[in-house]
């Protein structure tokens, strides 16, 4: 049988797609442009079983799903750009303390306040750290409403399996897009990990900490988690290549930047010029694999496009590593991109060549 | 033949990093015994938060989570909330608890979470070597206030009184641990606490006055004078909220 198709906005897609992934704690806090989210959970969850909590700040949130995590549950919270700067002091305390989690940061316009608009501009904050210690974690990048469901599970499968936080990372656009969808059936999760709190009832007791005093100690801890980054970068790297066969120029770009840059690759095609769209799924791990085998095979620019001042764009000149030129184009503060402009970007890059 | 004496069953075996004369050590034992009387162990999570007693977790035979700064009743409310048949209670200092995890304590105890929060109010953050807290006492001199607390710094101020005028609390007292009348007093009350939190009453919370001898400067025996004296004129010891007699009271009616 067909899975059955409604018209979901993204955010509320992205809450029933962590309810049928086993999710039954969401813990979160108002901010623009994802309070859909956390008011779809609020009314769903009590359908399912599950828990709804409107925390008294993201500080609160994020430590909730802290503890919720503990005890080996699926849990989740969302927020915005200034609310997720505050939920980087629960990811640190829970990458440190191998506890996984999905945290999602619908992105809007900064820095500060900024303003509710469609943004890409905590790129580096998911990606290079944002909290302090040594630490990665998966970043995933939808596209589109079904892509986001899609996502979504895959996030709580990495969660559990790497035992880490996952980062889901949308803008505002994603968020209120509306768009058909399916969702897999509801899965059933197994919670009794052999680390999750439940009381020491005829066993040892269990501890959960990202303390250790000792340096020689915690330099051991480090290895582990640094040996569980290195596997996840080389398993879990995900884009997708579109139309970049026979390309002579590459536009690279994610989420709404990339979906906006596919009409203008369309349009260029039609134009005869040689163009494809690299779309990062992963942020991190960064799939730099694809873009260094198109630039060896002949891919002679890459144009980079972000709805930030360009950040990614250092990860995409790392992959390049010369062996092209790398250009950027990126609008800010809210802003986003028309096909117009990217298709103006390519002609005047290609026509620059000619 | 009887045992008259000994560790409880959930208090481990190992010598503990605090300083000579301290009274976490006895705190933590009344905690023991209770899970231990109340037969708790197997079904308990307790969360450490930062200071002193980060290292509590080393200290109980029960399951342990370690809590961001200030964040313990967050992170308490995450796991009863997710299983609500443990018994799950926060260990945390007046710095924890009465400065950077103002906002997590005051909304834990006004939303009712069936938790406990035990506060060991020593007026001086310990783990970082004897800063001002919320609760020192006007004059007294520490790391960050060498001429001594003034106006500038504000006054202490009362956790206790503060979280028993909210809506969720079931059961609210303040203690101290410096004779050994008082250490019975504050088993009395965490067991009172702790009872609340079980018959899912609401919000339960014991503020325990102790003392701080290696920050303070004193001697152990001048240390709790200084609590016999100067914190308790300060910070009265008494019951600020008891809804446990009422609810027995309905279930007898």
């Amino acid at each position: 049988m067909e899975p059955m198709m409604t018209m979901m906005k993204g955010n509320e897609a992205l809450g029933e797609a962590a309810i049928r992934a086993g999710c039954r704690f969401f813990f979160g806090y108002p901010i623009t442009p994802q309070s859909e989210l956390p008011a779809y959970m609020a009314r769903r969850m009590p359908e399912v079983g599950g828990t709804f909590l409107q925390a008294e700040s993201e500080l609160a949130a994020v430590n909730m799903l802290l503890g919720a995590a503990a005890t080996g549950v699926r849990a989740m919270t969302s927020s915005s750009s200034p609310g997720y700067s505050l939920k980087q002091e629960g990811i640190s305390y829970m990458i440190g303390s191998q506890l996984p989690c999905v945290v999602v940061n619908i992105m809007r316009g900064g820095p500060g306040l900024g303003n509710i608009q469609p943004s890409q501009s905590d790129y580096f904050q998911i990606v290079k750290g944002g909290g302090h210690g040594d630490y990665r974690m998966i970043a995933l990048a939808p596209a589109a409403v079904q892509e986001l469901v899609d996502l979504t599970i895959l996030a709580f499968d990495l969660a559990d399996f790497y035992r880490n936080p996952v980062a889901l990372v949308g803008d505002g656009l994603l968020g209120q897009t509306m768009e058909p969808v399916s969702f897999p059936p509801v899965k059933t999760t197994d919670d009794d990990k052999d680390w999750a709190l439940t009381g020491a009832h005829n066993r040892p007791k269990r501890v959960i900490t990202s303390l250790e005093l000792n340096p020689e100690n915690l330099e051991a801890h480090n290895r582990v988690l640094q040996a569980k980054f290195a596997a996840m970068e080389e398993r879990e790297a995900r884009w997708e290549e579109y139309r970049c066969e026979d390309a002579e120029l590459v536009v690279v770009a994610y989420g709404t930047s990339a979906r906006i840059a596919r009409a203008a690759v369309d349009a260029a095609r039609n134009m005869g010029l040689r163009v494809g769209l690299y779309r990062p799924i992963t942020l991190w791990p960064f799939p730099g694999e694809g873009l260094t085998r198109l630039a060896e095979q002949g891919v002679r620019r890459f144009l980079d496009v972000e709805m930030s001042s360009g950040q990614m764009v250092e990860d995409v000149k790392l992959a390049v590593l010369g062996r092209a030129r790398v250009d950027f184009y990126g609008r800010l503060g809210g802003m986003v991109p028309t096909p117009r402009e990217i298709l103006g970007q390519i002609q005047e890059l290609m026509g620059g060549e000619a | 033949m009887k045992r008259i004496a000994g560790m409880p069953e959930s208090m481990s075996a190992v010598v503990t990093h605090y300083c000579p004369g301290c009274s976490h050590g006895v705190l933590h034992r009344i905690i023991a015994e209770l899970i231990d009387e109340l037969d708790l162990r197997g079904r308990t999570v307790g969360v450490a938060s930062v200071g002193c007693s980060v290292l509590a977790y080393n200290y109980f035979e029960t399951d342990f989570v370690q809590a961001p700064h200030g964040r313990a009743p967050a992170v308490a409310t995450g796991v009863k909330r997710a299983r609500p048949n443990l018994f799950v209670f926060t260990y945390q200092g007046d710095g924890d608890m009465a400065a950077i995890g103002t906002a997590e304590i005051i909304h834990a105890a006004a939303r009712g979470e069936r938790i406990t929060a035990i506060m060991y109010n020593n007026s001086i953050y310990g783990m970082t070597g004897g800063q001002m807290s919320p609760t020192t006492l006007m004059g007294a001199v520490t790391a960050t206030t060498p001429y001594g607390r003034s106006e500038e710094n504000g006054r202490p101020y009362r956790m206790a009184e503060l979280l028993a005028q909210m809506p969720g609390t079931a059961y609210v007292a303040r203690t101290h641990v410096a004779d050994v009348a008082n250490i019975v007093k504050t088993k009395q009350a965490v067991r009172k606490a702790f009872e609340a939190q079980i018959r899912g009453l609401g919000f339960s919370m014991v503020e325990v006055l102790g003392n701080c001898p290696t920050n303070w400067g004193m001697t152990p025996a001048e240390s709790n004078r200084y609590v016999l004296t100067e914190m308790l004129s300060y910070f009265p010891v008494g019951e600020f909220k008891d809804v446990t007699k009422e609810a027995l009271a309905g279930v007898h009616a």
